[in-house]
């Protein structure tokens, strides 16, 4: 975990925004930038630069209403700039206000992504904003945010089996989808077996917290050269799942490197012929 | 909380108190309406509605059948109900059917209308002890302060960490346990409802608490495994009893009937996902697209379906 979203989970935790507390929490559906978190966060990050919101030219985020599976809530960032070497997203935070630790993921991106779009399911437990936060490589910070509704039922943010969980650790799906063009990009899908645990839970016989255990790092080339990167925890869902984009350019691997907190290595490549279309 | 819903709870607290100062002295705790269904088997149905449901609206938490068996020595509890007052209310209708005391507390599953009503049995002298499948502790355990925190948010409710009460008896596979000339058989199962189901037959009258193995009106609700649960029920419907108490929904003789239902529903939401997933479709296109679908005859889709959706393909994206 790199050292700036330690600093922010420990904010966090040391507030006392982790688990039940949450409750506390307060943020105004109509107003984004009415939450503690929130602010602390933006001060920390980005100090006193600007930042557009909503920024519907640059990017938007879709989720659903109501997180209808607390564990399992579907993400979509999609960005509408082109990615050039001359201006591009170079980053994109994804962020949960009232989850325990708020900043759910870093994503980095290179004008070879083709797009900076992302899709992927986040927990979501309380009553929430999410936000997508597109950082251009000129600086500029453009923002998208979402009104999340706590699940009505009986859901919670832990995962379904945790026994199953641990049984496939590390298996990966890994897949390109549609036909491949030279230069077009491509929409690649990354699925990483992984229990991706908060560790905000107490063993009841030991009276001591579980270690959390979850992806932190992935890293996806084309041909050797990056095309995403992204700092990740626990917010993301049990088998943690990316859609992402990259150009191809002729024959080259596609290939993703996973590291965890145990600093586990999973490594998965797939074969894109380009070249032949 | 609006000043208008803080003014609604405090006039429903003084009508509260009022009534228990009717009653002779110390407060009233009003006992859940129960049916027996069988000599020595009562059920209390709980509403249709999800929990824990809203500040006043009379559900507040009481959503799953809870029951009781009673034995020559003592008295079984199946389920406590969503909330420590319902399992104080569950006390006082039990207190009212019978001077047997409360050996056993049984839950069925993790789920909160299920649960938090335990910490209103752990009080007792002596203390009933606890039963519950080998994976209940870490699911509870998990999930315990967002049902704590939903009691709060919703109605207000503040528990305390210790109104979680944990299985002192873990059943890997069965166990049998005598009430005094009254047998119940246990039964833990593979990951099905949750990861954590555990059913439970009264011998004496050939009664089947399937806790939430089975919904009747209630949509079923998916927080394990789809197929699994699938499996679980073609063996649910091998055993050999005469009437099965849901954990949602009337109990029933014509039961198989009722597994049938369910079965229909959820191996729809198994083929629609696989079709789903064989279109390439993504899990927000295919949780829109099947939405309007399945569901017809089942209550509560609203708050459902879409859950179960997720759930689903989340899972079956996974097969091989």
């Amino acid at each position: 975990m790199n050292t700036f979203r330690s600093l922010l989970l420990a904010t966090a935790l040391a507030a006392g925004l982790a688990g039940p507390a949450l409750a506390q929490q307060k943020s105004d559906p109509d107003n984004p930038e009415a939450n503690a978190t929130w602010q602390q966060m933006r001060s920390a990050m980005f100090q006193e630069r600007t930042i557009t919101s909503p920024a519907d030219a640059v990017l938007t985020l879709e989720t659903p209403e109501r997180a209808q599976d607390a564990a399992i809530v579907p993400i979509s960032i999609r960005t509408h700039v082109e990615q050039r070497p001359d201006r591009y997203i170079e980053r994109v935070y994804l962020m949960i206000d009232n989850n325990p630790s708020p900043m759910g993921a870093t994503f980095h991106f290179t004008p070879k992504s083709g797009r900076a779009d992302i899709e992927t399911r986040v927990r979501v437990d309380a009553y929430t904003h999410v936000r997508a936060i597109a950082e251009m490589n000129t600086g500029e910070l453009f923002m998208a945010t979402r009104f999340v509704k706590a699940s009505g039922g009986c859901s919670a943010p832990p995962g379904k089996d945790m026994t199953a969980a641990m049984a496939s650790l590390g298996k990966m799906r890994f897949r390109v989808e549609g036909e491949v063009e030279p230069g077009k990009p491509a929409l690649a899908q990354l699925m990483i077996s992984h229990p991706n645990n908060s560790g905000l839970v107490m063993d009841q016989l030991t009276r001591m917290y579980t270690p959390a255990y979850f992806v932190r790092r992935i890293q996806v080339s084309y041909a050797g050269e990056p095309v995403l990167s992204a700092d990740v925890d626990f917010s993301i869902s049990e088998n943690p799942n990316f859609r992402f984009y990259f150009v191809p350019s002729g024959d080259g691997e596609l290939k993703a490197e996973v590291i965890d907190t145990n600093d586990l290595r999973f490594e998965t490549v797939v074969k894109v012929d380009a070249a032949g279309t | 909380m609006s000043p208008h819903a803080h003014r609604l709870r405090c006039s429903l607290a003084a009508i509260a108190l009022a009534w228990a100062g009717l009653g002779s002295a110390g407060p009233v705790t009003e006992p859940l309406p129960l049916e027996e269904i069988a000599p020595g088997v009562h059920i209390h149905a709980g509403h249709h509605a999800t929990w824990p449901g809203a500040r006043g609206d009379r559900v507040e938490g009481d959503v799953a059948n809870l029951g009781f068996v009673v034995g020559e020595r003592c008295v079984a509890v199946i389920d406590t109900g969503g909330s420590p007052q319902l399992g104080e209310r569950l006390l006082a209708a039990i207190r009212r059917s019978t001077p047997q005391p409360v050996c056993y507390v049984i839950n069925t599953h993790v789920h909160p209308d299920h649960t938090l009503g335990n910490a209103a049995f752990a009080a007792l002298e002596p203390r009933p002890r606890f039963v519950g499948h080998a994976r209940l502790r870490a699911s509870l355990a998990a999930r315990a302060p967002f049902y704590r925190e939903a009691l709060e948010r919703e109605l207000g409710t503040i528990t305390r960490e210790a109104d979680i009460v944990y299985p002192d008896i873990e059943v890997e596979r069965t166990a049998e346990l005598d009430l005094g000339g009254r047998r119940l058989l246990l039964q833990a199962w593979p990951t099905a409802h949750t990861d954590n189901d555990l059913s439970v037959i009264d011998a004496a009258s050939a009664t089947l608490f399937a806790g939430d193995l089975l919904f009747i009106g209630h949509l079923p609700v998916i927080d394990g495994r789809l197929v699994g649960w699938l499996e679980v029920m073609d063996r649910l419907s091998d055993l050999d009893v005469v009437r099965v108490v849901p954990g949602h929904g009337a109990p029933t003789a014509d039961w198989r009937a009722a597994l049938d239902r369910q079965r229909h529903y959820l191996a729809g939401v198994r083929d629609g996902i696989r079709s789903a997933l064989a279109g390439k479709r993504t899990i927000a296109d295919t949780v829109e697209s099947l939405a309007e679908t399945g569901t017809e005859g089942w209550l509560l889709t609203e708050d459902f379906h879409r859950r179960n959706l997720t759930a689903a393909y989340a899972e079956l994206e996974w097969e091989d």
